[in-house]
């Protein structure tokens, strides 16, 4: 191996190792604020390796949650949970059904239907947030879970992706189950959900994830901390002068916050980058 | 694409793609058609009657200098964070991609950031930020004399959150490039290489172009993310402050109503906006087009 080649090969790890170390410090940081007391935090500088209190910290995050915001980690972290959980599920529930419609029948106004559905991509939530809210709000679902979840369910892309999958079913599939005396629900339910499990499995993902770190819907429908979602939380924990935060509590609460999405990233990592990947085409 | 096999049932389909769209029509299109309809009224100030004004919010918006200051800022910081984090990203996609010791491990610790929330990316950075608390506003002041404060200083604020927003980025446009990267054809990179083209020739010349479909739509996405996803980055860092400094338009349409409660107003940027997001999601369409028949 000649010098230069070596040299090279060190500054590919080297600038890897910087990003990740540039990732990495903030979240560590977060970490070690989480072990230590609020004294010790604003006494400038804070710590920057792990202190003794780790665990009494997270016991009263989850147990209690800091004095001034009346809801527990616990709690959050529940609604936190039935959001992304409603989310995720639902989008892929109504999308498969609206794709396999757009598929497997003819029908009339069935390019209506898709184009409608497909519009839907244009258009944020946060873009038309301001409607959305009155239009929730009419129908009584402030500080609700369907509230924190219904106007979430949209999703283009989850009826894209299910109908490009289908498009590569062969369509003897279809033929032979309705031979054999199947109805297209049987042929549904029995054959072609099962047959999606990957694209399903790769939009559960990142359904999640999109549904675990919603913050500007929360924010406008949770008035009650009942309902406050994780980072609804954390940032009522924060809106006050920064001496009487609790910042081992909002710290500790910020990692639980982070854990369930990252987990979910890390250990289905190929599902992930398959389905974000392919709904770009 | 062959055609399709096609069952045949008249009811069936309308139920199969009713719930999809009973949501789109009650979360998506009635919405939308109030913005469009609230937005040529103004509410009296007892807000009992809405009047009928035209035209007069979206005047009154265009006419006003603190609008524009805000698209100003918008723009600014949206390109930033795309420019920026897309460079990053490229980078480092073209290093991982390189067969080297722990590549693996590399590319899994630069994929999981994608779980991280904006709001979450925003408590990071105010968190090592902080005036009071921060460990990287304290080392600036006692290194190099620097006081940051992005509570008072406009330019530090401004920083403060395409930072912020750019490093929560980074591993979305990471995965995407590595996907690309990997999908060059290794031949073609090698028979170059074989006619003496150097590495950065390689990069610029065959692979790059290469990534064309990837970069574009990369760039809508990164667009659409610095202009209406980072709004919870402005909220929880700056607040749109100091004065009205990092204001950016999902924030000012969050802000006028409901904090303001100028409901014309907000309605009126809210069509602005959708204009706006309709605009990039036809570039980006024109795009898609070339792939996806129906």
């Amino acid at each position: 191996m000649t010098e230069h080649s070596r040299l090279r090969r060190f500054m590919t790890h080297f600038w890897l190792a910087l990003a990740i170390v540039i990732i990495v410090f903030p979240i560590y940081l977060v970490f070690v604020a989480s072990t230590h007391t609020s004294q010790e935090i604003l006494s400038a500088p804070m710590p920057v390796t792990p202190g003794p209190h780790l665990l009494e910290n997270y016991a009263r995050a989850l147990g209690e949650g800091a004095e001034n915001l009346g809801a527990s980690a616990l709690t959050m972290m529940k609604n936190s949970f039935i959001m992304a959980l409603g989310i995720a599920v639902g989008k892929i529930v109504i999308s498969l059904l609206a794709a396999y419609a757009i598929v497997f029948f003819k029908f009339p106004f069935r390019s209506f239907f898709f184009w409608s559905i497909f519009v839907t991509l244009m258009l944020p939530v946060e873009v038309r947030i301001m409607p959305t809210y009155k239009v929730v709000s009419d129908l009584g679902l402030t500080n609700s879970y369907l509230g924190l979840i219904l106007p979430m369910v949209v999703s283009a892309t989850a009826v894209f992706l299910f109908r490009q999958f289908f498009m590569t079913v062969p369509r003897e599939i279809a033929e032979a189950s309705q031979i054999d005396g199947a109805g297209p629900m049987a042929f549904f339910g029995e054959i072609l959900v099962p047959m999606t499990r990957t694209p399903i499995a790769a939009m559960f993902v990142i359904q999640f994830i999109y549904g675990w770190n919603q913050y500007l819907w929360p924010l406008l429908i949770t008035t009650k901390q009942k309902y406050y979602t994780l980072l609804i939380g954390i940032n009522r924990m924060l809106s006050g002068a920064d001496v009487q935060i609790e910042w081992e509590i909002v710290m500790a609460t910020t990692l639980l916050a982070m854990i369930p999405p990252i987990l979910v990233v890390v250990l289905m990592q190929k599902q992930f980058v398959k389905g974000m990947t392919d709904t770009e085409k | 694409m062959a055609k399709q096999y096609e069952f045949s049932s008249k009811g069936l389909p309308y139920l199969l793609v009713l719930p999809q769209m009973a949501i789109v029509l009650v979360f998506f299109f009635w919405p939308s058609a109030q913005a469009l309809w609230q937005s040529f009224f103004v509410q009296d100030a007892f807000g009992l009657r809405s009047i009928f004004v035209g035209f007069d919010n979206y005047l009154k918006l265009f006419r006003d200098p603190e609008y524009w200051d805000s698209f100003g800022v918008s723009a600014a910081f949206a390109v930033t964070v795309a420019l920026s984090s897309m460079g990053i990203a490229l980078f480092l996609a073209a290093q991982a991609n390189k067969k080297i010791r722990g590549a693996g491990f590399y590319k899994t610790m630069l994929t999981w950031p994608y779980a991280v929330a904006t709001m979450v990316a925003g408590v990071l950075w105010l968190f090592m930020f902080n005036p009071n608390v921060g460990v990287v506003a304290w080392f600036l002041d006692k290194t190099f004399g620097l006081e940051w404060n992005h509570l008072l200083d406009s330019t530090h604020a401004f920083l403060l959150i395409t930072v912020a927003a750019s490093w929560k980025q980074i591993a979305y446009n990471f995965v995407f490039f590595l996907a690309g990267l990997q999908s060059v054809p290794a031949t073609l990179v090698e028979a170059a290489a074989i006619d003496g083209a150097g590495s950065f020739t390689r990069f610029w010349r065959i692979i790059f172009p290469m990534l064309s479909p990837t970069t574009f739509y990369l760039l809508v996405m990164n667009l659409v993310y610095g202009f209406f996803e980072t709004f919870p980055i402005v909220h929880q860092v700056t607040g749109g402050g100091p004065g009205k400094a990092t204001s950016i338009l999902i924030y000012k349409v969050w802000r006028d109503g409901v904090v303001n409660l100028e409901l014309g107003s907000s309605a009126a940027q809210s069509v602005v906006l959708m204009i706006l997001v309709i605009g990039l999601t036809v570039l980006q369409f024109r795009f898609i087009e070339r792939k996806v028949t129906y």
